[in-house]
């Protein structure tokens, strides 16, 4: 086994399917006919560009009504933060701490942590290591968990359609929110995990 | 030239944090790992192409269960009402809420199924031995590109917490297609266990 030399440094470009590696000027892979995208901070701009999608959605996500109950002629619109609240006031507690961290506590720190993960990778010095690989590896595990929510709200409102005494109906959030969920995925889908060991090496093993 | 070519083959590069390695004499039943992260580089060959085929044609006849039999019922006050795995998917119907109802169908029904299709049709002919079907490479790189946006298990979670807070609401029963859909949970990550796309892809490759 040789040392934590990177395929970059030997002038090769490894394929981020198959592992193979081909001459830096190849553009498609040998052995399994891949496109090989070399490693280069401009997928960055990738990444921020989904995440700025995913903010902009994220706001009336929180702003405006998920869920529309109608219980015998009274109306009631709950926001994302308002179903938690709600879920404590009936001493459902633990559903309400899954509902307030996948849809409050996951995305937002989701958002942190791709934005600190695409500034840490920007230098030339490779800083973060294991400790970077680790924080992407559960972004992009724990990424699509946030749409229970919208799931949650689909479930209601498709059973609860019993006429006049309860009716529930989603709101515009549900869409927004299904939305910033699906951008914050695609920007951590767009990070490329070898910039984390990009520039010149430091790391030992 | 030659030698280059040849000298390259015995090189990986690892896709999560593109450290190279040389592998050289591995016998088909061997894994290995990148020494810097730990990514699984080199899977055990033929890792149990049937069982996949297996659990992928078991998990599209749960799935065909549970899109087709009653999902959910509740009751209260003499008034009842139930609802199918594609009702929920319909809730979203309305106005412009409608193509929200498009991506949770995809969601929970029709990339899983599109899924184990190609995993089919991928890994038919190689359980056999033989040569892949034409385009194999490009249904499998499909298959990567959407397995991220299947949310079979977290709809699962999904509905135990809507259970919750329709339970003091109404009474709620469950259909034939809830148990259906949650035995389609577990098949889907025993699948997953027992694939290795590094395996899948080196099969492809020759």
């Amino acid at each position: 086994m040789m040392g934590m030399q990177t395929a970059t440094d030997a002038g090769l470009t490894g394929c981020i399917r198959c592992c193979a590696v081909s001459p830096a000027a190849d553009t498609h892979c040998a052995r399994c006919g891949a496109v090989l995208h070399p490693v280069s901070t401009h997928s960055l701009q990738k990444v921020w560009a989904w995440w700025s999608a995913g903010l902009i959605c994220y706001l009336p996500a929180n702003l405006y009504p998920m869920l529309k109950t109608q219980t015998l002629g009274e109306t009631q619109e709950n926001t994302i933060l308002g179903g938690v609240v709600e879920l404590v006031a009936h001493h459902n507690y633990g559903v309400a701490l899954i509902v307030f961290v996948a849809s409050i506590i996951i995305p937002l720190a989701k958002f942190l942590a791709i934005a600190y993960l695409a500034l840490a990778v920007g230098g030339s010095e490779r800083a973060g290591g294991h400790r970077h690989l680790h924080l992407y590896e559960v972004v992009e595990f724990i990424g699509r968990w946030s749409m229970i929510d919208v799931f949650v709200v689909a479930i209601l409102s498709s059973l609860v359609q019993l006429g006049f005494a309860a009716s529930i109906h989603p709101g515009p959030a549900a869409v927004s929110f299904a939305l910033s969920v699906a951008f914050t995925m695609l920007s951590a889908q767009s990070f490329d995990a070898r910039l984390i060991w990009r520039g010149s090496e430091q790391d030992s093993v | 030239m030659s030698s280059e070519i040849s000298s390259l083959s015995e090189l990986v590069a690892c896709p999560k944090c593109d450290a190279l390695h040389r592998v050289r004499g591995f016998s088909d039943n061997e894994r290995a790992s990148c020494a810097r992260c730990g990514t699984l580089l080199i899977e055990p060959r033929e890792t149990s192409f049937l069982h996949v085929i297996a659990l992928s044609l078991t998990a599209i006849i749960l799935m065909v269960g549970a899109v087709f039999f009653p999902f959910l019922q509740i009751s209260a006050q003499g008034l009842s009402h139930g609802s199918s795995i594609f009702g929920v998917a319909m809730a979203f119907s309305d106005g412009f809420l409608a193509p929200l109802a498009l991506a949770v169908l995809l969601m929970i029904v029709a990339l899983p199924l599109i899924r184990f299709c190609a995993l089919i049709y991928v890994l038919w002919p190689l359980s056999k031995g033989a040569p892949p079907w034409p385009g194999a490479g490009r249904v499998f790189h499909a298959v990567e590109v959407m397995s991220p946006w299947m949310m079979a298990e977290v709809f699962i979670i999904g509905v135990a917490v809507a259970l919750v807070k329709v339970m003091g609401l109404a009474s709620v029963s469950f259909g034939p297609a809830f148990w259906a859909f949650c035995l389609l949970v577990l098949i889907m990550g025993l699948k997953n266990a027992f694939m290795s796309k590094g395996a899948i892809w080196r099969a492809l490759g020759q």
